[in-house]
């Protein structure tokens, strides 16, 4: 790695451990303090090093010098909460406990966080905003480019979710029994939206994205560590991740482009990703309680084969059918349309499509013209200007002229 | 919108017989168009089958026992669809794949208490 390159690097590895044990330490109370000592310890480290070089073991480094940052905040607060402060009540632990930096402590102090994000009292969105900031390290401006707004927005989501957990007092615990019971979904879903905000939005391989599934992944696998978190819900999560980071490497091109499923070079994916994700997958079955997350876990194994069998797309059918069974989301209910022509036939799926409406969807009109491409390839190229017209994003755009020059090829 | 009850109807003592292939055919029917009724948003309750034993008991504690004989049709499950009117509903209906088997739909509105 480039010496340019490791410390943004650490930064986006180690801030978020630091951040989360202080945290754990100090209490829900303290996390600004918590941030102001690991950005002070990171604004040393570009100081130092440009100057004296890079330290033999740059992690150690880093805690070392979290540790003793820490260690001098807490003697000075100490005596200015004694001499000033009559109400010691709110006082942080004494300046002798040491800070513990292992990675066992770092992996349960970051379960514990997990957990503390997800408290009920914080907005949905908050609750993502706050994993990426707390959880991976992400900053403001990258969490804005992640949702596609803006730093003000971003800035004052945090501010105020943060100001939340204060007020509502939030222990930061390993999770118990009951907060599993409670918390459990939501943490599920803030690690899918995590990982999906990484996966399915904007173009090229944007660093920050793939670090979004990463950093989803290994989340998920702190979920897997812990016996009570350990559900089938989180292995089908897990799973699912998995089949989707398989195609990585073969859904961008080095030009930076989308490349679409079926256009794949199948040679990139990733083998050992999809082992993984089988692995997973068996430990999700286990319990009476088919969720979501199973179901698209099971569609995800499906796509895992790029062979165009009828037995597949006939299992993907199912599996959508009950998953809109269970939740409607017009994502699903267009990629059902699509297993289901090739389950059953276009005729019949085009019959299904135009029953779906979903006219403000670019997608819709992509696959309603996809459908009509053979059988009336006129009304197809109508189907796909209008879903060019519909579409936002410059590379949605693109993917249609795609489909629009593919319709030419095949007069 | 409204939600509308739909029962289905139909032999399905003489249904039980059929081969294990027709009845998985049947399954996949059945999947595809309540599949079909959620992808479009409109389905309010994906519902059960019903057993079909049953027991019907009436006035001064006469309980008789189900399935009845006396009629061909038994109720055999249920959905609830959302839709704005009953023509909307109806014509949902007309794509169930009971008809197959000779059986019926009944749908009926909801009127919330």
């Amino acid at each position: 790695m480039k010496q340019s390159d490791l410390l943004p690097h650490l930064f986006r590895t180690e801030y978020s451990k630091i951040i989360a044990v202080l945290c754990n330490h100090f209490g829900i109370d303290y996390i600004e303090i918590a941030e102001d000592i690991v950005s002070d310890t990171f604004l040393t480290a570009t100081e130092l090093w440009g100057m004296k070089g890079i330290p033999e073991n740059p992690t150690a480094w880093l805690y070392t010098v979290a540790k003793n940052k820490t260690r001098n905040y807490l003697k000075r607060h100490n005596l200015f909460e004694k001499k000033i402060i009559n109400d010691l009540k709110n006082q942080p632990i004494d300046t002798g406990a040491d800070i513990d930096l292992s990675t066992t402590a770092i992996a349960d102090s970051q379960l514990a966080m997990i957990f503390t994000v997800c408290h009920p009292s914080v907005s949905k969105e908050a609750q993502i905003a706050l994993a990426l900031n707390l959880l991976c390290g992400f900053g403001v401006q990258e969490i804005a480019d992640a949702f596609l707004t803006n730093r003000e927005t971003i800035y004052k989501r945090l501010k105020r979710a943060k100001e939340k957990l204060r007020e509502e007092q939030i222990l930061i615990t390993p999770p118990s029994v009951q907060m599993v019971e409670e918390r459990m979904d939501a943490v599920l879903t803030t690690l899918y939206l995590l990982f999906n905000e990484g996966y399915y939005s904007v173009s090229g391989h944007h660093p920050v994205k793939e670090e979004c599934c990463m950093e989803a992944m290994r989340l998920c696998y702190l979920l897997l560590e812990n016996t009570l978190t350990a559900t089938p819900a989180a292995n089908a999560l897990m799973a699912l991740m998995c089949f989707h980071a398989s195609r990585f490497e073969a859904r961008t091109s080095p030009e930076g482009e989308n490349i679409l499923y079926e256009d794949q070079d199948t040679r990139l994916w990733n083998k050992e990703l999809i082992e993984k994700g089988l692995f997973y997958l068996d430990h999700s079955a286990s319990g009476n309680h088919i969720t979501k997350l199973h179901l698209e876990a099971g569609i995800a194994y499906w796509h895992t084969h790029p062979e165009d069998t009828r037995e597949k797309w006939e299992a993907i059918l199912q599996l959508y059918n009950k998953l809109l069974m269970l939740e409607y989301a017009p994502v699903a209910a267009l990629n059902r349309t699509y297993a289901l022509a090739k389950a059953n036939g276009t005729e019949e799926a085009i019959i299904e499509a135009e029953k779906l409406q979903l006219t403000d969807n670019h997608f819709y009109f992509v696959l309603l013209g996809t459908l009509y491409s053979s059988k009336d390839p006129a009304k197809a190229r109508d189907l796909f200007l209008t879903a060019q017209q519909t579409a936002k994003s410059e590379n949605d755009k693109l993917l249609i002229q795609k489909k629009l020059d593919e319709l030419k090829d095949i007069r | 919108m409204k939600d509308f009850l739909f029962l289905f109807r139909a032999d399905y003592v003489e249904y039980a017989k059929r081969s294990p292939e027709e009845l998985q055919s049947m399954t996949k029917k059945w999947m595809d168009w309540i599949g079909g009724i959620a992808a479009q948003n409109k389905l309010a309750d994906r519902g059960n089958r019903l057993e079909t034993g049953g027991r019907v008991i009436r006035p001064g504690n006469v309980v008789t026992d189900g399935p009845f004989c006396e009629i061909k049709e038994s109720l055999g499950g249920y959905i609830v669809v959302r839709t704005t009117t009953i023509d909307e509903a109806a014509e949902i209906a007309k794509g169930c794949p009971v008809y197959i088997i000779g059986g019926s739909v009944e749908v009926r509105e909801i009127s919330v208490m």
